[in-house]
C-alpha cells in the first residue's frame, strides 16, 4: 500500500516548477498573458527540452513513456505558476495518434512532436457544449468541412486532431486546402483558443480513433483536474501571503476571523482533494474498470474548487483583487478554463451518476 | 504508487484471515453467551493473538506489538469484513488509555488500563463547564488537596455517557493563585459516590446521552492525579499518536455515502426513483467528489504515517472535513425523506431495514452534534488558519490563551 509519489515524481515535479519559477516568473506570464503573440515558442522549446513534448509517448517515438500521472503531475505544476503555453492541447493531440494512428501515423507524428518541430492540437468542441465524442457531427471522409470552436492554439497549431461523427478522430495539417484558423479571443489569455474552419479540407483518418477518443477525453479531464488543482493551491498561498501582510484597522487582515475561516475553508477544500486527482491519473493506467468514472469525477470537482478558491482570492485581496494589474485574474481566467473545457462539472457529474449505472 | 500490499503484509493479511476463521463467531456453548459477553472473550483471545490493543504493553492487558500503521489497517479491514468486534471504542479506550501512557504513574497504568481495554470499567470525560466550552481553560470546577484526599466542588456539562460511567477523567481547576492554563490539573474520580450527582439532558434527538454533572466535596485520593499539579492542561493535549486511524474514519463517510444512494434509489419522487431525479444525481455525485477525497486523502495520510513522514496541514483537516461530509450528507438525505423526514427518530416511527428513515432523521440531528462535540467547526477552522496556514491568532483568544 503506497498511495504516494515516488521520489522520480517528485523530482520530475520539482524540475517542472524550478522550470517555471527560472524560466517564467510572474512577470512573463504577466507579458504573454497581456501580449498578443499567444503563443511564446521560445518557452515552448524549453519544455520541450525537458522532455515534456510526448512525455507520455513510448521512447520508440522520442517520449519518455512516462504514465498519465506523471504527466499530470507535470500539469499540476504549470497550473501552479499559470504557466502560458500549450502543454495540454499537444499532450492530447500525441496521446489520440499513439492510441488511434497506424504504425505509420505514429512514426511518422509522434518523433515531431516529442521533439517539437510540430506543435500540436485537438479540434474537439462542435460549440453549444458538443465536447464528447458521441456528439461529435462533423462528418467523416476523405475531405472534411465544418467548423470545430474552443481549439486551443488554433492560430499556432501546426496538425490538427479533429473529433468526427461517431467519435472519429482524423489529422488535418496546417495549410491544407480549405482550412482557415482564426483568434476567437478565449478568457484564458495562457491558453488561447481559436476555431478551425474546414472546407473539403483533406485529412487523414485515424484507424482506431472511435475505440480511442473517449480514452483521449478521460485523458484531458485529469490533467485539467491537476491543472486546477495546482493553481487553487497557488491561490490559498497566495491570499494566505497576502493576508500576513496586508494590514487594516492597525492590524494584519489574517488575524480577521471572517477571513482566517474563509481562507481555512478554502484550505479545506482544497487540500484533501489533492488524492481525487492522483487516485484518478492511477486508475487511468491501472484500474480500467475505474478509470471513466474516475477521471469525470476528478475533473468536476477540482475544476469546481479551482473555480470557488479563484472567487474567493479575489474577494481576499480586496480592491486591488478586481484589477486587471492582479495576478490573481490571471489564474482566475484559467480556472474558467478549466472548467468550461472538454465539458462543465454538470455534464460530467452526470456521466458520472450513468456509469455508476444510478 | 501501488495500491495492494507488498507479500508481507499479505501474509500478515491471512495471518488475521486464520485467526479470525477459527475464532469469530464463536462456537457452541460460548455461542450462546450475550453479545457483550462474547464480544470481550473475543477480545481477550484477539489480544491474546496479538491483533488487539497493539501498542499497550503486555503487562497492562495489550499485546505489545511494534507500531504498524499498515497493519492495523489491515486488521481493521479483516475484523470488519468478519464482522469481528474491533477494539473497544468508546472514551476511555480512545483517550484515556493513551493518556495514561505517555503521562500515568505505574500503578494507574497497572489498574486501570487493562479493565477499560476490555470494556470492563467505563469512563466519561468532564472538561467542559456551563461558562468553559471552547475557551476551556477558564474552567472553574475546583479541587483543593485535603489531607490525603481532592475534594472536589463544581459543575460539568454535556458530558456524555456520565449516567454509565464508573469513572470520570477531569479537569479542575487546583492552584487559585496560578494563571489561567498553569492552574489546571488532570484528576480520575469514581463516579460511584454521593458528592456526585448525574443530571441527564435531553438532546434534540429526544435521547439524553450528555448529562450536567454536579460535585459537592466529591472526593478522589491525592494520587489519582495523571502528571504533576498544574500540569492538567498539557495531559489534555496528550493524543493518539500510535497507530492513528485515518482510512477508518473515510470508511466510514464512504458507508453513510453509500446509504444515501440507496436511499435515493429506493425513494420515489413524480412517482419515478429519486435518484433519476437530475438534480439529485448532481447533489450526489458533488458529494461524492468528497467524499473519495477524503477517501484519497486518508490513503496519503496513512503512506506517509507508514514512512514516519509528516503528512502536513491536512492531517488537521480531517475533523471539519468528516464533519462537513456528515452534513452535506444528512442534508441530502432529509431532502429525499420528505414528509417521511416529519417524524421523531424514535423506535415508534418509520420501519426498520438496513437504515430506517428513522435513523436518517436522526442522522440529520447528530449532524450537527458533531459540528460542535469535541472542539467546534469555527474553532477548527481557527486552528487550520493559525497552525496549518500560519495566520497569526485571535486576538481576543490569545490575550486570554
Ligand atoms: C454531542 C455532544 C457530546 C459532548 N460530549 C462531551 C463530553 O463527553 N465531555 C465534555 O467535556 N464535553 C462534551 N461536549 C461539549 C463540547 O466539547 C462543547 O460543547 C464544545 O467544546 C463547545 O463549547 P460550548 O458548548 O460551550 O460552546 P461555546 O464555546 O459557547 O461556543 C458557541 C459558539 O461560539 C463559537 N466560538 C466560541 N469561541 C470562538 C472563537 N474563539 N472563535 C470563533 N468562534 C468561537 C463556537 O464555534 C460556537 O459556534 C459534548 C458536546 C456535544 C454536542
Amino acid at each position: 500500500m503506497n498511495f504516494d509519489l515516488s521520489e522520480e515524481q517528485e523530482l520530475l515535479q520539482e524540475t517542472v516548477r524550478q522550470f517555471a519559477a527560472n524560466e517564467c516568473p510572474p512577470t512573463r506570464v504577466r507579458a504573454i498573458f497581456d501580449g498578443d503573440a499567444g503563443h511564446e515558442p521560445e518557452l515552448w522549446k524549453g519544455l520541450v527540452e525537458l522532455g515534456l513534448g510526448a512525455i507520455a509517448v513510448p521512447d520508440e517515438f522520442g517520449g519518455a513513456g512516462l504514465e498519465l500521472l506523471d504527466q499530470a503531475l507535470v500539469a499540476e505544476a504549470l497550473g501552479g505558476a499559470a504557466l502560458p503555453g500549450p502543454f495540454l492541447a499537444h499532450s492530447l493531440a500525441g496521446l489520440a495518434i499513439l492510441w488511434a494512428g497506424s504504425d505509420l501515423q505514429k512514426k511518422t507524428w509522434l518523433p515531431r512532436l516529442a521533439a517539437g518541430e510540430r506543435l500540436g492540437t485537438v479540434a474537439f468542441d462542435d460549440g453549444g457544449e458538443r465536447w464528447q465524442p458521441s456528439d461529435w457531427s462533423l462528418p467523416a471522409g476523405p475531405t472534411l468541412s465544418g467548423v470545430k470552436s474552443a481549439v486551443p492554439f488554433a492560430e499556432h497549431a501546426d496538425l490538427f486532431v479533429v473529433g468526427t461523427a461517431g467519435g472519429g478522430l482524423a489529422l488535418v495539417e496546417r495549410g491544407a486546402r480549405g482550412a482557415v484558423t482564426r483568434d476567437l479571443h478565449g478568457v484564458d489569455r495562457t491558453r488561447r483558443l481559436g476555431e478551425l474552419a474546414l472546407e473539403n479540407t483533406p485529412c487523414e483518418s485515424l484507424p482506431n480513433g472511435v475505440a480511442a477518443s473517449a480514452r483521449v477525453r478521460d485523458a484531458g479531464l485529469v490533467l485539467l483536474a491537476a491543472d486546477a488543482f495546482g493553481g487553487a493551491q497557488h491561490l490559498l498561498e497566495a491570499s494566505v501571503e497576502y493576508a500576513k501582510t496586508r494590514q487594516q484597522f492597525g492590524v494584519t487582515i489574517g488575524s480577521f476571523q471572517g477571513l482566517k475561516h474563509q481562507l481555512a475553508n478554502l484550505a479545506v477544500e482544497i487540500e484533501p482533494a489533492r488524492g481525487l486527482y492522483w487516485y484518478a491519473a492511477h486508475a487511468f493506467d491501472h484500474v480500467p474498470e475505474e478509470s471513466e468514472r474516475s477521471a469525470a469525477l476528478a475533473k468536476a470537482h477540482l475544476t469546481q474548487v479551482y473555480m470557488q478558491t479563484a472567487r474567493d482570492a479575489v474577494e481576499a485581496h480586496g480592491g486591488i483583487g478586481f484589477t486587471w494589474e492582479c495576478d490573481v485574474q490571471i489564474y482566475f481566467k484559467r480556472a474558467m478554463f478549466d472548467r468550461a473545457f472538454l465539458g462543465t462539472p454538470a455534464v460530467h457529474r452526470e456521466r458520472a451518476a450513468a456509469l455508476a449505472g444510478w | 504508487m501501488d495500491l495492494s500490499y507488498s507479500a508481507e503484509y499479505e501474509k500478515f493479511r491471512g495471518e488475521v484471515k486464520a485467526f479470525l476463521a477459527g475464532s469469530w463467531p464463536l462456537r457452541g456453548d460460548e455461542a450462546k453467551l450475550p453479545g457483550e459477553k462474547r464480544a470481550a472473550l473475543f477480545r481477550e483471545r484477539a489480544i491474546a493473538a496479538g491483533f488487539l490493543a497493539r501498542s499497550i504493553p503486555k503487562r497492562y492487558g495489550g499485546s505489545e506489538q511494534a507500531a504498524d500503521v499498515l497493519k492495523a489497517q489491515i486488521i481493521r479491514d479483516e475484523f470488519a469484513r468478519a464482522r469481528a468486534p474491533g477494539e473497544m471504542a468508546g472514551i476511555g479506550p480512545s483517550m484515556l488509555v493513551p493518556t495514561l501512557l505517555e503521562k500515568g504513574s505505574e500503578w494507574q497504568k497497572e489498574r486501570f488500563i487493562a479493565p477499560t481495554i476490555r470494556g470492563e470499567i467505563v469512563w466519561c470525560q468532564g472538561y467542559s463547564e456551563p461558562g468553559s466550552g471552547s475557551d476551556l481553560a477558564s474552567l472553574q470546577t475546583k479541587a483543593e488537596l485535603r489531607g490525603d484526599e481532592w475534594v472536589i466542588n463544581g459543575q460539568k456539562i454535556w458530558t456524555s455517557g456520565a449516567h454509565r460511567a464508573d469513572y470520570m477523567f477531569c479537569l479542575c481547576r487546583t492552584e487559585p493563585a496560578a494563571q489561567k492554563h498553569g492552574g489546571i490539573s488532570y484528576l480520575l474520580l469514581s463516579m460511584k459516590q454521593p458528592g456526585i450527582e448525574v443530571r441527564p439532558l435531553r438532546q434534540m434527538t429526544g435521547a439524553a446521552d450528555f448529562n450536567e454533572v454536579f460535585f459537592t466535596d466529591a472526593r478522589t485520593p491525592k494520587d489519582w492525579i495523571v502528571g504533576k499539579r498544574g500540569e492538567g492542561w498539557l495531559v489534555s493535549r496528550t493524543t493518539l499518536k500510535h497507530e492513528r486511524n485515518m482510512i477508518g474514519d473515510a470508511a466510514n463517510a464512504l458507508a453513510t455515502f453509500q446509504s444515501l444512494v440507496s436511499l435515493a434509489q429506493r425513494t420515489t419522487r413524480a412517482g419515478k426513483p429519486a435518484i433519476q431525479d437530475p438534480a439529485i444525481r448532481q447533489r450526489l455525485v458533488q458529494l461524492e467528489g468528497y467524499v473519495r477525497s477524503h477517501q484519497y486523502s486518508g490513503y496519503r495520510q496513512l503512506t506517509k504515517a507508514a514512512k514516519s513522514q509528516d503528512p502536513g496541514r491536512v492531517q488537521l483537516m480531517n475533523k471539519l472535513t468528516s464533519t462537513n461530509i456528515g452534513n452535506e450528507i444528512a442534508k441530502l438525505a432529509l431532502d429525499l425523506l420528505g414528509d417521511d423526514g416529519l417524524y421523531e427518530p424514535g423506535e415508534r416511527t418509520l420501519g426498520a431495514g438496513p437504515r430506517s428513515n428513522a435513523q436518517w432523521v436522526g442522522q440529520f440531528m447528530w449532524s450537527l452534534g458533531s459540528a460542535v462535540a469535541g472542539g467546534t467547526a469555527n474553532i477548527q477552522r481557527n486552528v487550520i488558519g493559525e497552525r496549518g496556514l500560519g495566520l497569526p491568532r485571535d486576538a481576543a483568544a490569545s490575550a486570554k490563551g
